[in-house]
């Protein structure tokens, strides 16, 4: 590709940054610094990536996940704004989603502890779980403050925090799982995942690449499940004090 | 007991009600009223004093406890998107205490509702049905005390009176402790109970709402009550006007 041709893409994402500006979505500033750190975060991992994917030992494969874990940690909890320790939580969700399932993958002997497997399919694992925590966070916010009414009543009632919050977390946990229950649904009608793709152009069986695409959905749907359960479990108890209040910060927005 | 938030909400209010008394407290809006309320179920934390409930200091209640023995209705109900008999049961099921259906159709009765509308979904109601319901379903806890935050404020004039009419004779049969927080002079005078005048975060004057009106010697009590009781009047003319 040449770089006239990258630089000529790059104006997709400046058409979107000027829809934005007339509509006052104001996501502009966002979407350059995104775009920005996309671009400078590939320039530096292409040319680790030759280094990365030669690492033998384990544990250093096991440090490299555990810092994409951070990093997406970080990003996602900076969604869960107005909620005690997001970051924390965050991390933990993506960590424990994410290693829970790679366990899993390699006890049943779908991957090896080998970097071409595990570094491309941590990626996917952790930007995925990623994606599910930041929507189960930034969705807890928006129904604690819009269901503020009916958490005080039951409250009043004397239900737990928990019991109060059931809506709020059945409605986050929904709305982070939509993407990837909407892809499972359509995989193989509207689009033709990555893997299954490149392995049938490269001249292996279909079966073989239905049947390792079918381990790569069902580690994501597992990934995404577990993370934002996780999240949005440990999110909403620091919503409420100790006395079973919920915080005031959390209103309908206007 | 005093409650801050940012600025002096409460400022050392104290009082008592009896069990099974009907206290209001009557003040303008913004005056601290709900808020009141709402320390007395720990929905808000007072920043100092204490609060008693038949001689036991609430701290030493659990939360989810004292929120059963103090019931609450709000100003405007957030019933669940359940049935009525549903709904009603939503306070026995969180405490797991037995409710057995002769219970609920008795409550749904004492609101004045009759027994088709247990099967009935919450969304059906009109406000003045979903408010009934709201008072069965704090009711169903068997509450101590029962508290009403402004229940009537968002009904017509006619409701308004049903209403009240209904809470009155609640209290009679169940000799439960209603504290009733409303901002309407008129509707006090109508209930005719002890009532606590509450302006700014402060009890101005407690004693019978009549006997309030009638004393002379307190000019800012006079003043409330010059301020706000001709427009109520005109609200409870045209809710009787409209009963009739």
């Amino acid at each position: 590709m040449e770089n006239e041709s990258l630089l000529l893409s790059y104006g997709l994402v400046i058409a979107a940054i000027l829809i934005s500006y007339y509509n006052h979505l104001k996501i502009e500033k966002e979407m350059v610094s995104s775009s920005i750190r996309a671009t400078v975060q590939l320039i530096v991992v292409g040319f680790l990536l030759d280094a990365i994917l030669n690492i033998e030992q384990p544990v250093y494969l096991l440090l490299i996940l555990f810092f994409m874990s951070v990093v997406a940690g970080i990003i996602s909890g900076n969604r869960g704004k107005g909620i005690p320790h997001s970051h924390v939580i965050a991390i933990s969700g993506i960590t424990v989603g994410s290693l829970m399932t790679f366990a899993l993958l390699y006890g049943a002997g779908v991957i090896q502890p080998e970097a071409r497997y595990v570094i491309p399919l941590g990626g996917m694992i952790i930007g995925n779980s990623m994606k599910a925590s930041s929507l189960a966070l930034d969705r807890l916010i928006a129904e604690l403050g819009l269901q503020r009414p009916r958490i005080e009543t039951l409250l009043a009632l004397g239900a737990t925090a928990r019991q109060a919050a059931l809506g709020a977390i059945g409605q986050s946990v929904r709305a982070a799982m939509i993407p990837t229950i909407d892809t499972m649904k359509t995989v193989g009608l509207v689009h033709l995942p990555g893997i299954m793709t490149g392995y049938i152009i490269a001249g292996g069986s279909p079966l073989t690449a239905v049947k390792f695409q079918l381990a790569v959905i069902y580690m994501l749907a597992g990934a995404t499940g577990i993370t934002c359960l996780l999240v949005t479990l440990m999110a909403y108890r620091q919503c409420f004090t100790r006395d079973l209040r919920l915080m005031e910060r959390f209103r309908p927005a206007h | 007991m005093s409650l801050r938030k940012g600025k002096e909400i409460l400022k050392q209010v104290s009082f008592a009600a009896a069990s099974g008394e009907l206290v209001l407290i009557l003040g303008p809006s913004g005056s601290g009223k709900s808020s009141l309320l709402r320390c007395l179920n720990r929905l808000e934390t007072i920043a100092e004093g204490s609060i008693f409930l038949n001689g036991q200091d609430t701290l030493n209640i659990k939360t989810v406890e004292l929120r059963r023995r103090i019931g609450m209705v709000f100003q405007k109900s957030a019933l669940l998107p359940l049935t009525v008999k549903q709904n009603i049961a939503v306070g026995p099921n969180l405490h797991k205490i037995s409710f057995a259906d002769e219970e609920c159709e008795s409550l749904v009765q004492k609101v004045g509702l009759s027994l088709d509308y247990l099967d009935r979904p919450i969304e059906t109601l009109s406000v003045g049905e979903q408010q009934r319901v709201a008072l069965a379903q704090a009711l169903a806890n068997r509450p101590e005390v029962l508290m009403l935050d402004e229940p009537t404020s968002a009904l017509d004039p006619t409701a308004v009176l049903t209403i009240e009419r209904l809470i009155q004779s609640i209290h009679r049969d169940l000799k439960t402790a209603i504290l009733w927080v409303t901002h309407d002079v008129a509707q006090a005078v109508r209930l005719d109970a002890k009532t606590l005048i509450l302006i700014d975060g402060e009890i101005l004057a407690n004693g019978n709402i009549r006997e309030l009106m009638a004393d002379n010697q307190n000019q800012t009590l006079q003043q409330f009550f010059r301020g706000t009781l001709d427009k109520n009047q005109t609200t409870t003319q045209q809710g009787e006007a409209n009963g009739k």
